[in-house]
């Protein structure tokens, strides 16, 4: 657990970035901190180890005052990834992630297989071992960078817009991955970014704070997105709150209705309904079929697909199914299991009617 | 003239040297070692004062002040200081010259190596440093272990610069009597012996070109390949498969030393 007391941190030249905050981070979740640039996110983050000093207030990890010990003992018991993974040059990609146990005087082999494991944990090919920094990717850089913050298994980890600085297909690949290696871990984790699409999504709780470093509003992001405490937060969370919202509600076992099916690679059947869906001989979906298209017939081949429309997991959220209803050519919503085979399909009326029957509307995702 | 210098180097009675006579490799021998006194004391000095200028980014005027000593005339310093220091020396020893010529030589090698080292520590990469920090790395780790191997590329360069200018002015020794390569240079002026005095610069350059060449192979040996970038990046984007062979890296690359 990570408790702020009525941290401040004034500026020499007068700024006040953080304002008497009182937060708690509690154990084994993520706490994002979201807000407008320049709000004391960074300030605040940096804080708890100390890479900033408070002015004021007191920080608490666990029962410990962060203050009662060396700076570098504490951050060595804290994982921190900074925005431009910030890796040593001079340093291969392993003795970059060994780094903190290097410090703490952990046997070398031991700390490189250690760091190995990190580099394939957090997926990256065990190749990259030998190289440098200058010879990775962006994406590849700030994996490592996770990976060097969790070599020294520290129970806290702070992350500064780590993902920030990497294109959004990237990004939203780094997210999952992050999310799953959370799953393993169950970390303590101070997260902050300024995307409150990526607060939401990862965030156990959200923190938006103003400019001026006060706390706005904490919540859970379902709660942020239906219960905006001001004008601010609800300008800040931003429009499609409502639809958003969905993404926090389980769509329970959706009932569906059977598609029928062409496998890739067979000859098109001289079917009347004008959209077919395509899948590959496991049964995962591929892509739709318009047959108007194809009046010659013909085997059924990739360039042929419609690839529109997203997939509703069976167990997933309302908005996963209503976005693959809402997104499909043919206008029925694809519903696949958790190993991506195909399950029936459903439509966006069978959504919303799943919706409107909700206990209270207003309370989606509470 | 070609050919008389030419053959004035290639008699190896000018090598060695007589009863009478310091040759070739004696001087070589007598210039190797002023220069390298002056450039150990240098680097003592220098080194450690910038590294801790760039670490600390205190007293920086220190670089400023050992930059404006470049200005000194070398010669007119030279002789200054024999006429204040060699009097204080007696008898049969030539030691009152040799501290004058170290003194120069040595101010001389101080802010090439100054100004690189602290400008080399000062360029490393803020999100670098501050990761350093963040890592848990005390102020002397993040300069030894992160800021040295990082400032090292500019470090060596400051170093090798001031090797040359060493060499190079190492021959004004023998304008205050002592041995040294410029032997043959002043003594070729004085005897209007023309090849003595180009094959005496032509070993002066020589050997600055050696050392230079010495001295990149100890950086390239020294300095981490992640610097260098003596790496292939074909695969930013992500052919990440192929497996990175090191000694493909130096085999492809060129061998000029960088320039200095
Ligand atoms: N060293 C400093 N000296 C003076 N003011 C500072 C300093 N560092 C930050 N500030 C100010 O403190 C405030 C908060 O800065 P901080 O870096 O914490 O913002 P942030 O929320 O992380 O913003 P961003 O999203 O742009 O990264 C800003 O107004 C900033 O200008
Ligand atoms: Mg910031």
């Amino acid at each position: 657990m990570i408790r702020f007391d009525q941290a401040t941190k004034r500026y020499p030249d007068g700024t006040v970035a953080v304002d008497e905050l009182d937060l708690e981070a509690p154990s084994g979740k993520i706490t994002v901190l979201v807000g407008p640039s320049g709000c004391g996110k960074t300030t605040s983050l940096r804080m708890i180890n100390r890479m900033i000093e408070p002015t004021s207030g007191t920080i608490w990890l666990d029962d410990t005052d962060t203050a009662s010990m060396p700076a570098h003992e504490l951050r060595r018991q804290i994982g921190y990834v900074i925005q431009h993974a910030g890796l040593f040059p001079h340093r291969t990609i392993v003795d970059n992630i060994a780094t903190v146990p290097f410090l703490i005087g952990t046997d070398k082999r031991q700390a490189r297989a250690r760091a190995m494991e990190l580099l394939e944990r957090v997926g990256l090919d065990p190749a990259f071992a030998k190289r440098y920094p200058g010879q990775l990717s962006g994406g590849q850089q700030q994996r490592v960078g996770v990976a060097r913050a969790l070599a020294a298994d520290p129970p806290v980890m702070l992350m500064d817009e780590p993902f920030s600085a990497v294109d959004p297909v990237v990004r939203d690949q780094l997210q999952d991955e992050f999310l799953r290696l959370q799953d393993e871990l169950g970390k303590t984790i101070v997260f902050v970014t300024h995307d409150i699409d990526e607060a939401i999504k990862l965030g156990d709780q959200v923190a938006v704070l103003r400019v001026g470093g006060r706390l706005a509003q904490l919540a859970p992001p379902a709660e942020l997105l239906s219960r905006p405490v001001d004008a601010f937060v609800a300008g800040f969370v931003g429009r499609d709150r409502g639809y958003r919202a969905l993404g926090f509600t389980s769509a329970g076992t959706i009932v569906t209705r059977d598609e029928p099916t062409v496998t890739m690679g067979e000859s098109l059947p001289g079917s009347d309904g004008s959209w077919l869906l395509a899948v590959d001989p496991s049964g995962a979906p591929q892509g739709w079929l318009h047959l108007a298209d194809e009046p010659h017939g013909g085997v059924v081949e990739d360039r042929m697909l419609y690839r529109g429309g997203t997939l509703a997991t069976q167990g997933g959220t309302l908005r996963g199914a209503l976005d693959a209803c809402l997104s499909s050519p043919s206008g029925r919503g694809i519903v696949v299991d958790d190993s991506g085979r195909l399950i029936g399909s459903t439509t966006a009326r069978e959504v919303l009617a799943l919706i409107e029957g909700l206990p209270d509307a207003a309370e989606v995702g509470a | 003239m070609i050919g008389d210098v030419f053959s004035w180097l290639s008699d190896p009675t000018h090598w060695q040297s007589t009863n009478f006579d310091t040759g070739i490799w004696g001087q070589l021998g007598a210039h190797l070692r002023y220069s390298a006194i002056a450039l150990v004391i240098a680097l003592v000095i220098a080194l450690p004062l910038g590294l801790w200028i760039g670490h600390t980014n205190k007293a920086t005027w220190i670089v400023s002040a050992a930059n404006a000593i470049r200005a000194l005339p070398s010669v007119g310093l030279l002789v200054l200081l024999v006429v204040i220091i060699a009097p204080h020396f007696y008898g049969r020893t030539d030691t009152g010259y040799v501290i004058p010529t170290e003194i120069v030589l040595v101010l001389l090698a101080i802010p090439s190596i100054l100004s690189n080292t602290v400008a080399g520590v000062q360029n490393v990469d803020r999100a670098v440093r501050d990761a350093a920090y963040g890592m848990g790395m005390t102020g002397p780790q993040v300069l030894f272990r992160v800021e040295t191997p990082n400032a090292l590329p500019l470090i060596f360069s400051g170093f090798r610069s001031a090797t040359l200018q060493v060499i190079a002015t190492a021959t004004i020794a023998s304008y205050v009597t002592l041995g040294g390569l410029g032997r043959f240079i002043y003594d070729g002026l004085a005897q209007q012996d023309y090849p003595q005095m180009i094959s005496g610069g032509l070993l002066v350059a020589a050997l600055a070109l050696i050392l230079d060449l010495l001295l990149a192979l100890l950086q390239r040996y020294t300095v981490s390949r992640g610097i260098t970038g003596r790496t292939r990046r074909s695969d930013r984007a992500g052919h990440s498969d192929e497996a990175p062979d090191p000694r493909s890296a130096v085999l492809t690359e060129d061998l000029a030393p960088e320039a200095a």
